[in-house]
């Protein structure tokens, strides 16, 4: 049991590229926290200085408020999960799992008893005399996970564990470590690319670019309220719409008609550095069709017409995509991550619009629709350095604060 | 699909029987010396290839003379002494090698591959001056090291092969685990490079056990003389004997000790010794 704090921490490698830069982060006793960002992102990276396996350039690491940068990883004990598992294929399960026990020369008595009781928090007791190669993937996985809590260890760190299973398998084992990490109260940093899993799994989330922390806190604060373009763009599934948004006489021309600003918004834009191109940012689910929504509400908003060019129906709720014309939306932000959802070299004339309505519309493919948008929940960004100009002390207000 | 069964039939059997070609070119001439140690000096020249009279008098005398069974010795000893050295220290090079980048690395391949070119040959006259020199002629340190030096390059290509196959993932693990370096290495690494430190054993061993150029220049007595060359200085009882009988037999002794050797390490050498180690 220990916090875990990086105060700076950088990774330079010797051919000078820079895989993480000055990360700030303090992960308290007992947090879930999970590292996500695309590949490249120096997450992995972060991770491995924690653990140990790589060196850190700069900067202090400290675990249980002990320095240890110098330290080799097993002088911080803390244990890891792997990816690729990395289970001794010459090892029965029950040696894999007490080989930690064994290093540390403890009396064969107590390993038995503890590598047993780990087995039965895992479901892995008739498992106990297999070789890793008898196992399936998600059998492998959990002998992974023994390996690591077997020795109650300072700290977890989980690399990717579950991006080598099956989707279905993948749910099941997340609600797994969620609740052995809850059931232990052990530190944990876990890494993955994932945005789901970072939703779902973490107390707080550590959104990462290009080897620099990019926001900091609790899944809903991201999604809610995104401090750059990257944040919005990467948390939320199927992601926050973006549309191309030109300032003029106090408002924004878009694609969606003309959006008006509130005071706050339209102060921020007149200083003479301000862009005087925007980007608009809407999450699906802030899209409603016109039809279903009371006057009330419908003031809060705006309505526009799209023909439909695809419907899917969850049960639940529909998914609608429209195209919208007008100039698509372009920054270094968005490029990445669409390079990352291998996406990159799909583009369609105009923009194209993800928006989730409800199941009781009645719009179907090939129409032309009415829909209305919240404008209380859009978000602006500066393309040319991602800033959220609608968040005002962390909160995003929308176009239309005062 | 009729065609299809009936060319992969008709490549089976062209593959069979030229399989059958190489078995037969390499084996005949064993066969033949095998044959021969069992006949008796009046039917040496019969030319038949299954013995008429058998007879174990050949092993007999060989087994009688003192030069055969110290040559022997020697011969084991020797082999044996600087595989293992060689198995070690090429273990330990070809780990370092395949696992860690350290300056001069590609230059310590490149002199490592030079050595294994070098024509043995023309190092065997220096050779010879230099043991005479250090007092190693005619011992068997002074064939030991030889050997070692010339079998290292073998072996840490073999190792670094065998060591770049096993996920690095595990090291890591045992690191994290609570391992020290030698530990990781010891405990997890060497047991699945196991088939590799089997495999370089084999052709190390196979390397000195034959090497004739170094024995027959580096030693002079019984002393140090491997099988090999005691064969050459083979002599029957008197002048006027044929000892073609007992070089054959001495030549069928000499092949069983290799032939155990691979048979004994051959179970070991199973591949997919790391399947489920990572992923699946």
């Amino acid at each position: 049991m220990a916090d875990i704090v990086l105060d700076k921490v950088s990774k330079k490698f010797p051919d000078g590229t820079v895989a993480v830069q000055d990360v700030d982060l303090e992960i308290a006793d007992g947090e879930f926290v999970i590292l996500v960002g695309p590949s490249g992102c120096g997450k992995s990276t972060t991770l491995n200085m924690i653990a140990g396996l790589e060196d850190i350039s700069s900067g202090e690491l400290r675990i249980g408020g002990q320095r240890v940068n110098d330290k080799a990883p097993r002088d911080r004990d803390i244990a890891m999960v792997f990816q690729s598992y990395a289970l001794y294929p010459n090892m029965t399960v029950r040696e894999n799992m007490a080989f930690p026990l064994r290093l540390a020369k403890l009396d064969k008595e107590t390993i038995n008893q503890k590598v047993d009781e780990a087995a039965k928090v895992l479901e892995l007791t008739s498992l106990l005399d297999r070789r890793p190669a008898n196992l399936s993937g998600g059998q492998r996985q959990r002998v992974a996970m023994g390996r690591a809590i077997v020795r109650q260890p300072k700290a977890f760190l989980m690399d990717e564990p579950l991006s080598n299973l099956d989707a279905k398998l993948r749910v099941q084992m997340r609600t797994v470590v969620s609740r052995l990490q809850k059931q232990l109260g052990t530190t944990t940093v876990y890494v993955t690319h994932d945005q789901t899993e970072a939703m779902t799994l973490g107390d707080r989330v550590v959104i990462m670019r290009g080897g620099a922390v990019q926001q900091v806190g609790p899944p809903q604060e991201l999604y809610d309220h995104p401090r750059n373009l990257f944040v919005a763009g990467f948390i939320g599934s199927p992601s926050m719409n973006f549309l191309h948004a030109a300032v003029q006489d106090g408002g924004l021309r878009t694609g969606l008609g003309d959006v008006p600003l509130g005071d706050r918004v339209r102060r921020e834009l007149e200083a003479a550095d301000a862009p005087r191109e925007l980007i608009l940012g809407i999450r699906p689910e802030h899209f409603e069709d016109a039809e279903l929504v009371d006057d009330d509400t419908r003031r809060r908003g705006l309505e526009f017409e799209a023909p439909v060019e695809i419907v899917e129906s969850m049960g639940s709720d529909k998914y609608v995509y429209f195209t919208v014309e007008g100039e698509r939306a372009s920054a270094a932000e968005l490029e990445e991550l669409a390079a990352d959802a291998g996406a990159s070299d799909f583009s369609g004339a105009g923009s194209n619009l993800v928006t989730r309505l409800s199941a009781e519309s009645p719009v179907a493919e090939g129409q032309s629709r009415r829909v209305w948008f919240n404008l209380e929940k859009i978000h602006l960004f500066d393309p040319t350095n991602g800033r959220n100009l609608t968040l005002h002390e962390g909160r995003a207000a929308g176009a239309l604060a005062d | 699909m009729a065609t299809g069964t009936e060319t992969t039939t008709r490549a089976r059997v062209r593959w069979g029987l030229l399989d059958l070609l190489v078995v037969v070119f390499a084996l005949v001439p064993v066969l033949w010396i095998a044959s021969l140690s069992f006949k008796t000096p009046g039917t040496l020249t019969d030319g038949n290839f299954i013995p008429r009279e058998w007879t174990l008098d050949n092993y007999r005398t060989i087994f009688d003379t003192d030069q055969f069974v110290r040559a022997l010795i020697n011969s084991i000893g020797i082999a044996l002494i600087a595989t293992l050295v060689a198995v070690v220290l090429g273990a330990m090079a070809a780990y370092a090698i395949s696992r860690l980048d350290f300056p001069g690395k590609g230059l310590l391949v490149g002199v490592s591959l030079l050595i294994a070119m070098f024509p043995q040959v023309s190092l065997v006259s220096p050779l010879f001056e230099i043991e005479r020199q250090l007092g190693l002629f005619d011992t068997w340190p002074g064939l030991i090291l030889p050997y070692i030096t010339f079998a290292l390059p073998l072996a840490i290509y073999t190792l670094s092969a065998f060591f770049k196959q096993i996920p690095w993932d595990l090291e890591k693990a045992a690191k994290m685990d609570g391992a020290t370096q030698g530990q990781a290495f010891r405990r997890v690494i060497a047991p699945l490079a196991a088939p590799g430190l089997f495999t370089t054993a084999i052709l190390v061993f196979i390397f000195c056990w034959n090497d004739f150029l170094f024995a027959i220049t580096l030693t002079s007595t019984e002393r140090a003389r491997t099988v090999p060359v005691a064969l050459s200085f083979f002599t029957g009882e008197s002048q006027f004997e044929d000892p073609t009988g007992a070089i054959c037999a001495a030549a069928v002794v000499i092949t069983v000790p290799i032939i155990l050797f691979v048979l004994f390490f051959q179970r070991r050498i199973v591949s997919g010794l790391t399947s489920g180690a990572v992923k699946g």
